[in-house]
């Protein structure tokens, strides 16, 4: 396959958009009956679900922590989310990608205040179009949320990439797929915490940082998106 | 391979006592072992370590050891890249290295620490896959890059990548003979080394508290909030990021650990260039330049 223009000549991107802007964000919570917390997130035609169960006991017992929750991630991708089929058995990269939602996710729950349980967050990717992991840590904040879990902020992320040799905003496949560079971001915006970082794809030092401010003002938007979302949940409680 | 990532419990325990002197030494800009918070250990490489293999290397940094083998194979190509050869790198933490390492298939922490190798020698084309071509359509190279971390003194990544890029360097392709549609490999007679553009170099920053330490050893990393490792190609550019543990960073910590990442880098090349890229007559590669 021949690698497509990413930016056209008026500075627009393959779908139309600027460097700078994000893409069409939907954002649910609540989603699923039988999850403690749950939510759906959809960034442009990526589409996850996640559910959070506990705090509970944890199993097996000899795996608790105690002093603190312990918390069991799984990111999945569905066999259809993907253009082939993807086999249904994790991948190195879905084993990566777990550790560092748990890790990510860790940062943000009060772990200290359910020592010997466990928290269960599982994400089920839909539909797979670049920024999954950072639609996953989305949906998984806001299921932390939506169940009640203390948590010391939501995590907002999205990812800034270079295509064409210019910085660009929230990543579609196309870029993700021949652009030079995928920085996925993620923070806790109220407490300033940079709690997911990673580059693969090459940036010169300045790029990096005009990429680091490009994805902080992202990370601003969505982060009210979410506030909004969940707000919305608990003003249709108090109506009923 | 587990199906989920569980909080582990056996983080590397440090002892209160330790913690407390570690934690009062930064307040005074020293560390446990006498380097400052900006400092790197001494770094040594040999290549050849293990004669079997097509190219080796083995790299010290401070305690830690690393091996990493490469062997190369003649496959048929992957029909989506008829045009490109393979590059596959695992890790392993075996138990010979630390009493923490369980003997099993890689647990999700040798996966990201493969992955993360992987990506910083595959995205800038450190290694160009599209030279390892045999016959086009018919025959490619695929090299195995096999990482084993034999001694763990803290910082993996850093050794490991400086291991799989030694190791790389080192290795000599098979002689091959092709005569009408019969491709001939004489394994036996090595010839022609694999095309590496450029070396790249990982280089880790812990945090610990408000202060940041370079290249942190065993006792730092079970103190660690969290670690962050930035790769660099000789110019200088940023060719791969991995933020690692549970803790945060803020923007402020970050720009200086990577300008502390970026300090290192001139001599982790010095000593690559006179144990790797001189001993193999590798011309034209210098900090600052490709």
């Amino acid at each position: 396959m021949q690698k497509p223009r990413l930016i056209s000549d008026d500075g627009k991107r393959t779908d139309g958009r600027r460097p700078d802007e994000l893409r069409q964000m939907k954002m649910e919570v609540g989603v699923l009956k039988n999850a403690d917390g749950s939510a759906l997130v959809e960034m442009g035609n990526t589409k996850v679900i996640s559910a959070v169960f506990g705090p509970k006991e944890m199993h097996p017992k000899h795996l608790a922590l105690p002093d603190r929750v312990a918390i069991r991630a799984r990111y999945h991708m569905t066999p259809f989310s993907t253009d082939e089929r993807k086999s249904p058995a994790p991948t190195r990269r879905e084993v990566e990608i777990s550790k560092i939602l748990r890790e990510t996710l860790e940062s943000s729950v009060i772990l200290e205040m359910f020592p010997r349980a466990e928290i269960d967050v599982f994400t089920e990717v839909i539909q797979a179009d670049a920024g999954t992991r950072l639609a996953s840590l989305i949906a998984s904040s806001l299921a932390l949320a939506d169940a009640g879990i203390p948590i010391k902020d939501l995590i907002a992320g999205v990812a800034v990439g270079k295509a064409d040799g210019v910085l660009v905003l929230d990543l579609n496949e196309q870029e993700d797929m021949w652009g030079e560079a995928d920085m996925p971001v993620a923070m806790m915006p109220s407490m300033g915490q940079v709690v997911l970082l990673q580059l693969n794809g090459t940036m010169s030092s300045d790029e990096f940082r005009k990429g680091l401010e490009m994805a902080t003002k992202g990370i601003e938007v969505i982060y009210n998106l979410e506030k909004e979302t969940l707000k919305k949940k608990f003003a249709e409680y108090s109506e009923e | 391979m587990r199906k989920l990532s569980i909080t582990p419990s056996t983080n590397h325990i440090v002892p209160l006592i330790k913690k407390e002197v570690i934690l009062s030494m930064l307040e005074r800009e020293t560390r446990i072992d006498g380097r400052k918070p900006n400092e790197y250990r001494p770094i040594s490489i040999e290549l050849g370590y293990a004669k079997k293999a097509d190219g080796s290397a083995s790299v010290r940094i401070g305690d830690t050891a690393v091996l990493a083998g490469v062997k190369v194979e003649d496959r048929e190509p992957f029909p989506d890249v008829p045009d490109q050869g393979n590059l596959i790198v695992s890790l392993e933490l075996p138990p010979i290295a630390h009493e923490s390492f369980e003997a099993g298939p890689p647990d999700e922490n040798a996966i990201e620490l493969s992955r993360v190798v992987d990506r910083s020698i595959r995205d800038p084309k450190a290694l160009d896959l599209s030279k390892l071509v045999i016959v086009p359509n018919k025959k490619v190279w695929n090299v195995w890059v096999d990482i084993y971390v034999i001694d763990y003194g803290g910082n993996i990544l850093d050794t490991s990548t400086v291991a799989a890029i030694a190791a790389l360097y080192h290795t000599k392709l098979p002689r091959v003979e092709i005569e009408g549609d019969t491709i001939k490999i004489l394994k036996e007679t090595k010839e022609a080394r694999l095309p590496m553009r450029f070396p790249v170099f990982s280089v880790s920053v812990g945090k610990i508290g408000r202060h940041l330490i370079l290249d942190p050893s065993t006792e730092e990393e079970g103190l660690v909030d969290c670690k962050i490792s930035f790769s660099y190609t000789p110019d200088l550019n940023i060719v791969g990021i991995q933020k690692m543990g549970n803790g945060g960073f803020t923007m402020a910590e970050i720009d200086a650990a990577e300008k502390v990442a970026r300090s290192a880098v001139p001599n982790l090349f010095k000593e690559f260039k006179t144990k790797v890229l001189d001993s193999l007559g590798v011309e034209g590669i210098d900090v600052g330049k490709v």
